[in-house]
């Protein structure tokens, strides 16, 4: 059993997960905050009464937070400096004639 | 590298990775756990009262607003989670009384139009607070806030619904909410903070961008708006220096009574001791429910162990 756990166990707080919400049909999930709860089920079920009170969800995922892995912050290093010097990847960066639409 | 000051005056989010002062860090724990406990502990007033409220549409709005306060703590809790300071450290701090929350929660609720001018004054002052803080430069408790506003704007509107309606019924009505609102008007003004000459915190708040307002400034937007409410509803509001100013366009107002806030925050006040012990006694009743559930989650994930 890891230190925290032997922690944990005096007076549990339970593990800690991450909310993501599906705002409407056919949307991406997105963040919505964290919670405690003893398991999958439980988060599931904790995420719905803390998260989704006004219908803000068609569909929720719960992760534990210690899975997450996420990139430094944007004043620890160049990590997106590889997308910094390719204008080429957007369509502003070309010249084209302009095709008139012809009424038909 | 722009140094932690020039991204804040460049209007960035500060993200819980980022590089940050400590005292930031640690202002930030101290202002968003004080925050959350006030959540908590704000169920209490009005809890006293939903086995009571006088129709069956009252009681299921009261007991959407507490269970939104309940809401209101976990998302806050989580955002403080973000600093580093675990839940439980945090709980403790409240617990063994080494944490504050509001003033305003150690007043007593004794009648249920207290629980109308509850909604239409603490909730309305706490938009205004909240509002702000929704621009703060610390993304989790930006975002948190936005997430509040949104549902407290309800809080508000079904106070002064009631508040309205109770100032239109029966003689003994309009006594009543007419006395709970001299009641709460002074201890509602305090619930801005000291002014801002005594405010210490306040000017390093708002270099770093997690306030954008000051205490005086915040508690006058407040008057301005809820005397033109009270009003509008022939409610009189208790203070005899209450003026409006043509040229400033702002009410004025009388002092505080500052010897009353600074006896409450230290513990003197009306409800102090009841709340502490109604808290303690939420977290200990809780504890076995809190193990179980741990447990039978340990069992479950035994159990499936040995079949795979």
């Amino acid at each position: 059993m890891s230190k925290e756990n032997e922690n944990n166990s005096e007076d549990t707080q339970w593990p800690l997960w991450e909310v993501f919400t599906q705002p409407r049909d056919g949307k991406p999930h997105e963040h919505a905050g964290s919670l405690h709860a003893p398991d999958a089920e439980k988060a599931l079920e904790n995420a719905r009464d803390v998260y989704t009170r006004r219908k803000e969800a068609v569909n929720l995922w719960v992760v534990p937070s210690n899975q997450i892995v996420a990139s430094k912050g944007e004043d620890e290093g160049p990590f997106f400096d590889p997308a910094d010097d390719k204008p080429y990847r957007h369509p502003q960066f070309y010249s084209v004639p302009r095709v008139s639409k012809r009424r038909s | 590298m722009k140094t932690f000051q020039e991204r804040i005056d460049n209007g960035e989010t500060i993200e819980p990775k980022d590089d940050m002062p400590d005292r930031y860090r640690q202002q930030l724990i101290r202002m968003m756990s004080q925050h959350a406990h006030s959540e908590v502990v704000g169920m209490l007033p009005e809890g006293n009262w939903i086995t009571r409220a006088p129709s069956l549409r009252r009681k299921m709005i009261l007991l959407s607003k507490v269970q939104d306060e309940a809401g209101h703590g976990l998302y806050l809790y989580s955002a403080t989670e973000t600093l580093g300071a675990s839940r439980k450290e945090v709980i403790n701090q409240l617990l063994e009384g080494k944490a504050k929350y509001s003033s305003i929660f150690n007043y007593p609720t004794l009648t249920w139009a207290d629980v109308a001018v509850i909604g239409w004054l603490v909730d309305g002052a706490a938009i205004i607070n909240q509002t702000m803080l929704a621009r703060s430069s610390y993304g989790p408790y930006s975002r948190a806030m936005v997430r509040i506003c949104k549902e407290e704007s309800f809080h508000k509107k079904q106070g002064y619904e009631m508040v309205a309606t109770m100032a239109d019924g029966t003689p003994e009505q309009q006594d009543m909410i007419q006395d709970a609102v001299n009641r709460w008007w002074w201890p509602t003004l305090m619930m801005f903070g000291p002014h801002d000459e005594n405010s210490p915190n306040s000017a390093e708040l708002i270099k770093w961008g997690v306030k954008s307002k000051t205490n005086d400034e915040l508690r006058q937007s407040f008057v301005d708006r809820h005397v033109a409410e009270a009003h509008e509803v022939g409610l009189e509001i208790p203070d005899d220096d209450l003026e409006y100013n043509e040229e400033t366009g702002h009410w004025e107002f009388g002092e505080i009574d500052w010897d009353e806030f600074w006896n409450v925050v230290k513990g003197n006040g009306p409800m102090n001791k009841e709340r502490m012990k109604a808290r303690r006694e939420a977290h200990e009743n809780g504890k076995w429910v809190r193990e179980a559930a741990e447990e039978y989650a340990r069992k479950q994930k035994l159990s499936k162990e040995k079949a795979s």
